[in-house]
């Protein structure tokens, strides 16, 4: 920040010390942090299994850490914003068992179900931000209140066991790819739709005024409201883009693990734990895209460690409990010196 | 004291004695829920048993005072429901079906319990991470820890530590009677202690309190560490009713995220500050006597989720609201 103080003498021209190159090189020293940890688990990755560079091979991993990388980007623009989202983990498994319902293994149904999906992702993001920014209910509050009611809902419509199954160009999304890439093999769909939701979701973040208003919003959404930012409708966007995200992420992770009741379990605190070690602060205002996608990779490249070193598998918990503690924990240490 | 006759003072008594006028609604809202719900159980020829309701109200209800300290300081716990499960697990292995054992294993729990919340506290405080990411994470590692060292039932229950799940001293039984206990101590904390009137002060504005002399961090861990003592005691109570303790007790019981939602039902504001644990108590009466509802009309479990959820954002939405009336 510049710190003049007073009144500017005669001529004064105020020096734009925000560059778009110092703020992305500032953001990057914010958050490295976790550009460290996550360049540190995949040497190691490397060296416990070699062919982990291979393209294919990477690609895979990039497939398996796609859903979660995707729904950390939705989940960004809300925590940016001040608030959170506890029902994506909700709307995962929703989209997981209503496909298999409607769809039945039919696949003529394919594209209207996913643009069903689409809608209804949409009406929940929409009632998110609605009841949170009308009725003044917290976020956390509503957004765990859609959770019980699309979990209660779905499981109640289809009677507690997952009836219909996926037909196969449903399944494709989250399995197959485009083959015979050269040098890369096949290039699978998720990794595709990862990308195009990486690139979208950086511009709308760093480059539009939708993506100002958002850090305005949750700097100071009092001082935003009277610069006229239009503070509820930016964070019911923020739900919106948050829950599509989760539809995403669900067609993505149906095609991959299957139809389940608890398809979605826990992705709401991995994808909120993903944007957290990314150097994003929970209370809004602070965050960045590409430190929040690195932190879901982080998170997956984590398990994938612990899985190739056979660590017994609860234990897994244990160790993403200790570094989402000491990231956070040295983040916050470092946030403290450079105000 | 004779002004105390006036009508006018008699309001100002009844407020002061259930602490704000905001838990004057929760219990009206108590009431109406009461009269709905056994209205349609007599309609639909079942029976109404209010201890039962109390009894069943009772693991959730230990652990949602102590998740109102919590949120009172602007601070809340994820790690509860883990915390239950690590109590039940480990209380049942010391005791190894030895009555000569309850005494201590109960101490050595309970101090258990008081050092994860300090530590929750100290995290918190300390290393200024945010309150849901610390207790995600300990959740997380406590989680690990449990699921790593038992995968079944551990220990054994004496018989001798059964009467606080199942006897009754006067009718009432004595799983009711520590839930007033702890409900009524806390409310005795938070009106008649400094450390309850700091904990408001450090909920509304952390800042404020702590350039007004609070020690602010003390506090906080100070509310963790009674969080999680209470987190203790209904693991303590969970396992008075089986015969060992089971790693799942806690996220069966879904205690972390269910006491959050008690105590916002209540009335406690999620910022902190304003709120209290009558409230909290009026709140986690209402998810019980829905629930003897549910049981009684036999609906669809998955559906009971679904009222729940818009009940609790119907209930906050209100009190925004008359937040917000009461401001202008």
């Amino acid at each position: 920040m510049s710190t003049v103080t007073g009144i500017p003498p005669k001529g004064y021209q105020a020096i734009p010390d925000d560059s778009p190159a110092r703020r992305v090189l500032r953001g990057m020293l914010v958050t490295a942090p976790i550009f460290i940890v996550l360049a540190i688990l995949l040497v190691w990755i490397t060296i416990e299994n070699p062919n982990f560079t291979d393209p294919p091979i990477f690609l895979l991993f990039l497939r398996r850490a796609a859903p979660l990388m995707i729904l950390a980007a939705g989940q960004l623009f809300v925590i940016i914003s001040g608030e959170f989202d506890l029902s994506v983990g909700a709307i995962i498994t929703t989209v997981v068992i209503v496909a298999a319902r409607l769809t039945n293994g039919d696949p003529d149904r394919t594209w209207p179900v996913i643009a069903l999906l689409f809608a209804g992702g949409i009406v929940v993001g929409l009632a998110n931000g609605l009841i949170t920014t009308r009725l003044g209910v917290p976020s956390f509050i509503t957004t765990l209140g859609t959770m019980l009611m699309l979990n209660g809902a779905t499981l109640w419509w289809i009677g507690g066991t997952p009836k219909g199954s996926l037909p196969d160009n449903f399944r494709q999304w989250g399995r197959l790819g485009i083959d015979d890439v050269p040098w890369l093999g096949q290039l699978p769909y998720s990794v595709i739709a990862l990308v195009i939701v990486g690139a979208f979701g950086t511009w709308l973040l760093h480059g539009t005024s939708y993506g100002k208003q958002v850090f305005a919003t949750g700097g100071n959404p009092r001082a935003a409201w009277l610069s006229g930012v239009d503070v509820p409708r930016v964070r019911t966007v923020a739900f919106v883009l948050s829950a599509i995200s989760a539809v995403i992420a669900g067609i993505l992770l149906g095609g991959f693990t299957g139809v389940s009741p608890s398809a979605g379990e826990g992705y709401e605190f991995q994808a909120i734990s993903a944007v957290v070690l990314g150097g994003a602060v929970l209370g809004g205002g602070r965050g960045a895209m590409i430190p929040a996608l690195a932190g879901a990779m982080t998170l997956e490249a984590l398990f994938t460690l612990l899985n190739l070193l056979g660590l017994p598998q609860p234990l897994r918990y244990s160790v993403q409990g200790v570094i989402i503690i000491i990231a956070v924990g040295i983040a916050a240490f470092r946030g403290r010196k450079t105000r | 004291m004779s002004a105390i006759a006036s009508p006018r003072n008699a309001v100002v008594a009844a407020r002061a004695a259930f602490g704000t006028s905001s838990t004057g609604q929760i219990y009206g809202v108590l009431v109406l829920v009461l009269v709905v719900t056994w209205s349609l159980i007599l309609a639909t020829g079942g029976n109404i048993n209010l201890t039962n309701t109390l009894v069943r109200s009772v693991a959730l209800g230990i652990v949602a005072v102590g998740q109102t300290f919590v949120i009172l300081g602007g601070s809340l716990d994820l790690s509860v429901a883990y915390q239950v499960s690590v109590t039940a697990v480990v209380a049942s292995v010391l005791m190894d079906g030895d009555p000569g054992n309850i005494w201590w294993s109960v101490l050595a729990v309970i101090a258990l319990g008081a050092a994860i919340g300090a530590i929750n506290g100290i995290i918190i405080t300390a290393i200024h991470i945010n309150a849901f990411i610390a207790t995600l994470g300990t959740s997380l590692i406590l989680r690990g820890a449990l699921n790593a060292t038992f995968d079944n039932y551990a220990g054994e229950v004496p018989d001798e530590f059964q009467p606080l799940g199942y006897s009754r001293f006067l009718g009432i039984p004595y799983s009711v009677l520590l839930l007033l206990a702890i409900v009524a101590t806390g409310w005795w904390i938070l009106r008649y202690t400094r450390f309850g009137h700091h904990l408001y002060a450090v909920g509304a504005s952390e800042e404020t309190a702590r350039l007004s002399g609070v020690r602010s961090g003390r506090v906080l861990i100070g509310a963790h560490t009674i969080c999680s003592i209470t987190a203790t005691l209904t693991g303590l109570f969970i396992i008075s009713r089986l015969s060992a303790g089971a790693p799942w007790v806690g996220p069966d019981g879904n205690y972390d995220l269910e006491s959050i939602a008690a105590v916002v039902l209540g009335g406690t504001a999620l910022s902190g500050g304003r709120g209290g644990v009558l409230g909290t108590f009026a709140g986690v009466l209402i998810l019980a006597l829905l629930d003897n509802a549910f049981n009684q009309l036999q609906i669809n479990t998955f559906l009971k989720d679904v009222v729940r959820g818009v009940i609790i954002i119907a209930a906050v939405a209100i009190y925004a609201l008359r937040q917000r009336r009461d401001v202008r």
